[in-house]
């Protein structure tokens, strides 16, 4: 990291020349970094809230439940004004820190906050933050990246992010070990981390400009931009994708019906997971780059589609357990970072972060709707009929959008 | 500002961040060992032999300092007395005069969760299955049954009002009689086939029936079940963690009404006169009740020490709506009488 802070800030502009268009960008790595930093902070409180409020604060796991729905529905929203006003300001930076700064407070407000709806609105202003933050700092990754390796540097910052995701509950339970029950102990820490996150961002990320000075973007401007003709077909993919896939949680869930292994290491499924994917962030992430970023984002889902049907079968086993989280990861290495990079390549600079915001609020909205209609077909039926009835549904969904994707994200000849 | 001020002015981020960061675990740390320290040891005394051979109450000590988790042994006729501590740590126990049902949690990077039984000299002789967060166990009266409800965490992601439990019933010799969630729920004559049904929180009547809660989505009943016939009767809309009065006669639970989630009053159903009474605890509540004896019930109540920490007491109430709550055990959990 400290080599390439060398890097003149302006320098991320021009890519592409002679051999540095091999490396990812010091703004891609500072951006990674930045992420790595704030999710050791929000990870390290996520992992102890379940225990914090149920058995300091005294709420049943039924309104944890609730709690946990106020996550999703804030952030998709937020995301769009996040892109927008990227946009419509020319300085995604300093809406990042906005959503940064956002996040890290909300930390340091769970220390006097008691009670069911002090937590909850900080547990909103959280996700107010992360919803803010996305499309800004996607758009300042394509902003600072050579186009024919986008895939690669969206990879190389999803890794990043990961690893911090990782470290986060080992934080937090070096800390419990080391003071038990001091959850004060671990808000604090959390904030530290969050707000070095937020130094690192404001003093080393450089200002990308997205538009020239004079030009001013309006809404309809954006509007315009975002149901225009080359963003069209790839929403509509993104939704029908997003239609067919189902939220992590009902698939751990699923396994720890059927296997003892995963209902005791319940807690730690998501890491199978998170290890699969950070290690196969770049390489995909490059692969992308190479063969095309509609194929790799296709091919993902076909490795979701293998997952749901290990899942659904009717015994387990610690083997296929491990197996079906894996391909989980391969999921996302496929597409968390591969989506931005495709979008970030069909609209012009100035829209890029409303785009960005745009696919991905498609993509959370229409989750978002098939874990609803997940949770009434597993009520009805049961995890492992519902997952069939979910793989069908991929399989019908996927050449659809294969097709409406043809042509889209090819891979670019370096300059 | 250049690149060097930029990192000289992060470094300086950096240190002031691991010294307030630090500085505050450090000190939170040493306040922890100072309130320890400082906290009035709880009496401790009497002879667990000798109290094992008059009516005591069985309950996890949650006095802070050393003993802090143990389970600990009062007699009835001194409650609030000194406690005689036991050397094993349960979340959640229950106790006949000759089993005890131990619920533990080994928290670390992984939290595991255990299920033992432990003799009349508190040695364990069996370990039994478990998954997920230690709720609720409980023991047949004379001991041959037990049953143990947990959580398991995980479909709370997009379903507001859902949570994951399992209810396991074992023969004390380590039969599996098994999940009791996967046994015949008939409500209203029909069955129910969701998925999404947990039943927890039973209470034995004998060595075949049992009650119990179930629920299916936001919905809950008491349940009159059959061990041999595999089946579960629901006979009574929003009732949860029910518990049969000594004499067979009452179910004491706690009852959601109109309140938003996560609050309970504690009441009382007569199985043959059909009518139901509030307790006089005006406070929410969420335990599974213990029967005092046929007129008193007895639960736990998290409070907050004047130093902060967490804690939480043994309270009674008359069973019949009549009186006041009053503390029948302080800096404790998880109360079993025994006589």
């Amino acid at each position: 990291v400290y080599v390439s802070l060398r890097d003149r800030p302006g320098a991320d502009q021009a890519p592409g020349a002679g051999t540095k268009a091999r490396r990812v960008t010091s703004t891609v790595v500072l951006l990674g970094v930045v992420s790595l930093l704030t999710d050791i902070s929000s990870e390290s409180v996520a992992s102890v809230l379940p225990l914090y409020l149920t058995a300091v604060v005294g709420l049943s796991p039924m309104a944890y439940g609730f709690l946990d729905g106020v996550y999703q529905g804030v952030s998709a929203f937020v995301r769009l004004a996040g892109g927008y006003a990227a946009d419509r300001g020319g300085h995604p930076k300093w809406v990042a820190v906005l959503g940064y700064g956002a996040s890290a407070l909300s930390r340091i407000a769970m220390l006097p906050a008691a009670g069911f709806a002090a937590i909850t609105s900080v547990v909103t202003a959280d996700r107010l933050g992360k919803g803010l933050r996305t499309a800004p700092r996607d758009s300042l990754i394509a902003a600072s990246s050579d186009p024919a390796m986008l895939g690669r540097s969206f990879g190389m910052h999803r890794m990043l992010d990961t690893i911090g995701a990782a470290i986060g509950p080992l934080v937090a339970f070096a800390l419990l070990a080391a003071v038990p029950n001091s959850y004060d102990s671990v808000f604090v820490v959390s904030f530290a981390f969050a707000a070095l996150g937020v130094a690192v961002l404001v003093l080393f990320v450089p200002d990308l400009r997205t538009t020239a000075a004079a030009a001013r973007v309006g809404l309809r401007l954006v509007m315009r931009e975002v149901s225009g003709r080359p963003l069209r077909k790839p929403l509509i993919a993104a939704a029908v994708l997003g239609l067919a896939t189902v939220g992590d949680g009902f698939l751990y869930l699923s396994l720890q019906e059927r296997d003892d292994f995963a209902a005791k290491y319940f807690p730690l499924l998501y890491v199978g997971t998170n290890i699969a994917y950070l290690a196969l962030a770049v390489p995909l992430g490059r692969l992308a780059d190479r063969v095309g970023r509609n194929r790799v984002l296709v091919a993902g889902h076909g490795a979701l589609l293998a997952c749901y049907l290990l899942a659904a079968l009717p015994a387990g086993g610690i083997g296929l357990t491990l197996v079906t989280l894996m391909l989980l990861g391969v999921f996302y290495a496929a597409t968390d970072g591969v989506l931005p990079a495709l979008i970030s390549r069909l609209v012009s600079d100035h829209a890029r972060g409303s785009g960005i915001a745009a696919a991905q609020t498609v993509v959370a909205v229409a989750r978002f709707a098939s874990s609803l209609m997940f949770g009434v077909l597993w009520a009805v039926q049961g995890p492992s009929r519902s997952l069939l009835l979910f793989a069908a549904a991929l399989v019908l969904v996927v050449p659809v959008a294969a097709w409406l994707l043809r042509g889209v994200g090819r891979p670019e000849a370096t300059a | 500002v250049t690149v060097r001020t930029r990192i000289l002015l992060l470094a300086a981020f950096l240190v002031v961040a691991l010294v307030g960061a630090g500085g505050y675990v450090l000190h939170a740390r040493q306040k922890q060992t100072e309130v320890q320290a400082a906290s009035p040891a709880v009496a401790a005394g009497g002879d667990l032999a000798t109290l094992r051979t008059e009516p005591h109450l069985v309950f996890r000590s949650t006095a802070l300092g050393a003993g802090y988790g143990r389970v600990a042994v009062v007699p009835l006729a001194a409650p609030a007395g000194p406690r005689a501590f036991t050397t094993v740590s349960c979340e959640r126990v229950y106790a006949t005069a000759g089993d005890t049902i131990c619920l533990s949690a080994d928290r670390g990077l992984v939290t595991t969760y255990q299920a033992q039984l432990l003799d009349g000299s508190w040695a364990p002789t069996r370990d039994l299955p478990l998954t997920g967060l230690p709720s609720r166990a409980r023991l047949s009266r004379d001991g041959s049954l037990v049953t143990t409800t947990t959580f398991v965490y995980g479909d709370s992601y997009t379903n507001p009002g859902q949570f994951s439990t399992r209810t396991v019933v074992t023969r004390t010799d380590g039969k599996v009689v098994g999940d009791i969630e996967k046994f015949r729920l008939t409500v209203d004559g029909k069955v129910v086939t969701a998925s999404n049904k947990n039943l927890w929180g039973v209470t034995f009547a004998d060595d075949d029936r049992f009650y119990a809660t179930a629920a299916s989505g936001a919905r809950t009943w008491l349940v009159r079940g059959s061990l041999s016939h595999r089946t579960v009767t629901a006979l009574r809309p929003d009732v949860e963690c029910p518990s049969l009065s000594p004499d067979g006669t009452r179910i004491a639970f706690k009852k959601r009404g109109d309140r938003p989630a996560g609050k309970w009053r504690l009441s009382v159903y007569d199985l043959r006169t059909r009518v139901e009474t509030t307790l006089a605890e005006p406070r929410s509540i969420d335990d599974q009740v213990e029967w005092l004896d046929d007129d008193t019930v007895l639960y736990g109540l998290p409070r907050t020490a004047a130093n902060g920490a967490a804690t939480s007491d043994v309270w009674r109430v008359p069973a019949d709506g009549s009186g006041g709550p009053q503390i029948f055990v302080p800096d404790a959990w998880s109360p079993a009488v025994v006589r």
